[in-house]
């Protein structure tokens, strides 16, 4: 018995191994990837909200996710994926957009997000409105200004491609392509967008030759003073909901209210990660700033009366300029190079 | 040895793990017994639902007909006279007005013994509202799903009334929402007229009659000049559940 669990853990290490240091590979033998994975938890972080509970992770379900998220075929008129809104380079969010693109060039409302570490996410979307991750997908589907697209059709445009078929099978057991199955293999994708390579990363784990400097030693003391109550370490935000008292623009986003219905709720959104901000404006839930100065300038002088700012924010967050570039230099220590450049997440062509 | 029998105990994990479900919309009673059918009759007051040619009256004197009609039930336990109790397992169905075989569900291999009450859920418990992707009478493309606030639309109908005030006439009452104050689900328990003796070469049904007009009628009766539509979960959304909560019925076991 002992020698079997000896086999079957070095089994289980072959495959991890194999899972992380290789470079996906289009020709990959489905087959052979069909063992269960567990789920990496970065050191130091609390334990993820969803751990792919029924829904077993493994490395050609994480595939299948990934093939399906760069897929234009989920839309209307096959020209927008998944990965248009969500772009690796970007952090997953959507480069140089405001508000997010969908297909005929129709405009959202919102910011598309950045995604990464989304195991640990409560909720989903600005208002928190979507309360699993394998119930978030449909949504841009659905969404006429996004995808504009029925499961029914998706369905029928993946049961005519072979690999497809193969890759459900690998993934499920079965060639059967369902709405569960799609929303399951996206989740496995998503869920392990994990984010956990910053400097800032490696000097709480005290990696060789790692080293903060003063400046940004002094930025850390400023963050942990000024933003940490609301972007909280180590996933830099506690994923509730607040207003930070943005002026309210003609479209009146009610925000969480628009879920809770709760007056009190309004124009609160999700605080959003102050992780990877290099590569993840404009930011906001409108995408109204461009730069980390403009956002202090917001958080300065900005702060507006009647959008139901949190009462920490009263009389706004006033910084010299030293503090303020060192501020930014510690939140440049958050940015995660490693993964936004990471093989496993690209578009395999 | 030892590992054949492990083997032999994954693979019968495995397999029942891997059991598919029967789909409850494409199920028809057939005559595997022990077993009892629950028969659904969606009807307005005494009339049989007919949809969209049929007028029907609400309690408040406006005209409506229907042109779709569906609501979920789930947790269906029946009782014997004992007491003890049995509920059917992972059960959830959609029950479709437009489709025949949706509105006839089979309890296959129940136990033995004399039934006398039904209990079940009107709506998806909030459980399976939280638990991500779900299939068969669960799947989303039903059409019976919210997704900018996630969870089930618990029953929905739509048709016309030509006092309801959006163009064209139109009826749309999609109840959900699953917590907080406007929580829409609602437990039915009914105590049979007659027992449903279920026995090894009997198999027994219980019909059931689903009055849609009492949607309308009582504690609040609907005004549809003052109220048409409703699409998301809210007190409107509640009051309507708080009206339908008596609409079902034992009509005979046989
Ligand atoms: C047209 C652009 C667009 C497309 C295409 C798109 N998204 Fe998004 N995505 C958005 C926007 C905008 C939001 C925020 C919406 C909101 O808050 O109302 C969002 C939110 C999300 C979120 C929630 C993030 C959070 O922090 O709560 C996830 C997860 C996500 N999208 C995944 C996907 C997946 C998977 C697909 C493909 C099936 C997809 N997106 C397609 C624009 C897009
Ligand atoms: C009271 C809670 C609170 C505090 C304190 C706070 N923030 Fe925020 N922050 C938010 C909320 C809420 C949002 C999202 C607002 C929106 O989009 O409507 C946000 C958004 C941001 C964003 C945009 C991120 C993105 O991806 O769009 C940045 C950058 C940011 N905050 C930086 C900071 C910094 C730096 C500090 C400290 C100087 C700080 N915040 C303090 C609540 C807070």
């Amino acid at each position: 018995m002992k020698r079997l669990f000896s086999i079957s853990v070095f089994a289980l290490m072959v495959l991890l191994t194999f899972f992380y240091a290789c470079k996906p590979d289009p020709q990959l033998d489905f087959t052979t990837k069909t063992a269960p994975i567990s789920f990496p938890i970065p050191q130091g972080w609390p334990k993820p909200f969803y751990n792919f509970e029924n829904n077993t992770l493994t490395s050609s379900g994480f595939e299948l996710g990934r093939k399906l998220f760069y897929d234009q075929r989920l839309s209307r008129d096959n020209t927008i994926s998944c990965g248009s809104c969500h772009q690796q380079f970007a952090g997953f969010a959507q480069a140089d957009h405001a508000v997010s693109h969908g297909v005929d060039d129709k405009l959202g409302v919102r910011n598309s997000p950045a995604l990464f570490n989304m195991n640990w996410h409560t909720s989903f979307f600005w208002d928190g409105g979507v309360n699993h991750i394998e119930s978030q997908p449909i949504n841009p589907i659905k969404n006429p200004v996004e995808m504009d697209e029925s499961i029914d059709n998706i369905i029928v445009k993946l049961n005519a491609d072979a690999t497809y078929r193969s890759m459900f099978k690998s993934a499920f057991g079965d060639e059967t392509i369902n709405s569960q199955r799609i929303f399951k293999a996206l989740a496995q994708f998503m869920g392990m967008l994990v984010s956990s390579n910053s400097k800032y990363d490696k000097y709480k784990r005290s990696e060789a030759g790692i080293t903060m400097t003063t400046q940004e030693l002094n930025g850390y003391d400023i963050y942990k003073s000024k933003c940490s109550n609301c972007h909280t370490e180590p996933l830099f935000t506690d994923y509730s909901f607040k207003s930070n008292g943005l002026p309210l623009t003609v479209i009146k986003d009610s925000g969480r209210a628009h879920i809770t219905l709760n007056p009190a709720d309004l124009y609160k959104f999700k605080i959003p990660s102050l992780r990877n901000l290099k590569y993840t404006g404009p930011y906001m839930h409108d995408g109204r700033f461009n730069t980390l100065d403009e956002v202090l300038n917001h958080y300065a002088t900005g702060i507006s009366a009647s959008s139901n700012p949190d009462a920490q924010l009263a009389g706004g967050i006033q910084l010299t300029t030293q503090q303020r570039a060192d501020l930014i230099a510690f939140l440049n220590t958050l940015n995660d190079e490693e993964f936004i450049k990471d093989e496993r997440f690209k578009e395999v062509k | 040895m030892k590992y054949s029998i492990y083997a032999l105990l994954a693979l019968f994990l495995i397999n029942i793990g891997c059991r598919k479900k029967d789909d409850p919309v494409t199920q028809t009673p057939v005559t595997t017994i022990p077993q009892i059918n629950i028969i659904f009759k969606n009807t307005v007051d005494n009339k049989p639902l007919g949809l969209n040619n049929t007028k029907y009256q609400n309690a408040n004197g406006d005209t409506f007909t229907v042109s779709s009609y569906q609501y979920y039930i789930s947790n269906i336990s029946l009782f014997k006279d004992d007491g003890s109790e049995y509920k059917e397992s992972d059960s959830y169905h959609l029950i479709n007005e437009s489709s025949a075989t949706s509105k006839q569900l089979t309890i296959k291999n129940i136990p033995t013994g004399d039934y006398v009450k039904i209990r079940f859920l009107i709506g998806v418990d909030s459980l399976r509202n939280v638990s991500g992707a779900q299939t068969g009478a669960l799947d989303p493309i039903n059409g019976m799903f919210w997704t900018w606030n996630t969870g089930y639309i618990m029953a929905r109908m739509e048709g016309s009334s030509p006092q309801a005030g959006i163009y064209p006439n139109n009826l749309g009452f999609h109840i959900g929402g699953f917590e907080g104050p406007n929580n829409v689900l609602r437990w039915v328990t009914l105590q049979l007229p007659s027992k449903a003796i279920v026995t090894n070469s009997n198999n027994t049904s219980i019909y059931i009659n689903s009055n849609l007009a009492e949607w309308f009628k009582t504690p609040l009766t609907i005004n549809f000049s003052n109220i048409s539509s409703i699409t998301s979960s809210s007190y409107g959304a509640k009051m309507i559940a708080d009206n339908y909560a008596d609409m079902f019925s034992i009509d005979h076991v046989e």
